[in-house]
């Protein structure tokens, strides 16, 4: 059981580095919201899972409510991070910023 | 294995440093807005590390809840303030881009 989750954390953990160093170095601020968006969701996810998978150590009913209320929290950032990238999208074509193209820069 | 979750939740506090770099030093207030929105995002799950640390799991998790809500609030917030101020637009028209 532990193994379980301490494989998933460890992905969780992978997905969060390459979003965080996608964040750097992407050219351009839209193409910056991919690894952003990416970093939020999967790494979460990941990391979230096998945290439940570690919480349900021994199958007493309080430890199953609290892996179900971190499932829930995943949940609920699935449901709002794209939410969130969409506003921050929606704020940038406002503001007149336009996606990086090779030939400009 | 209680040193498996410091030592991830030590990875997890380091890893931030990146977002923090790209709000620091993001041309326009949009990027440091994604900045602000990927450290949200790791302090949630960074909560929750904390809270197997302490052994004390049900408590974090509704105070990791609570932030990741904060989080998305305050990412909404922002972009709507910002997609109207004026000075986001003299940003992007003296760069010429």
């Amino acid at each position: 059981m532990n193994t379980i989750a301490v494989i998933m954390i460890l992905i969780g953990l992978l997905f969060f580095t390459g979003g965080a160093v996608g964040i750097i170095r992407m050219p351009d601020f839209y193409s910056r919201l991919h690894p952003a968006g990416k970093l939020d969701t999967m790494g979460l996810l990941m990391s979230m899972l096998g945290l439940a998978v570690y919480a349900l150590g021994d199958m007493t009913l309080g430890e199953a409510l609290t892996s179900l209320k971190i499932i829930l929290i995943v949940v609920f950032v699935f449901i709002t991070s794209p939410t969130a990238t969409h506003a921050i999208v929606d704020a940038g074509v406002r503001a007149g910023l336009e996606p990086w193209t090779q030939d400009r820069h | 294995m209680d040193l498996f979750f410091l030592g991830s939740a030590i990875f997890l506090t380091l890893l931030m440093l990146l977002p923090l770099y790209r709000a620091i030093v993001g041309p326009t207030v949009l990027d440091r807005l994604i900045g602000v929105n990927a450290i949200g995002s790791k302090t949630t799950a960074l909560l929750i590390f904390i809270g197997v640390l302490y052994h004390r799991v049900d408590m974090f998790v509704d105070i990791s809840l609570a932030y990741a809500m904060l989080n998305f609030i305050a990412v909404l917030a922002a972009s709507r303030y910002f997609q109207k101020r004026k000075g986001l637009y003299d940003e992007i028209e003296h760069r010429g881009s």
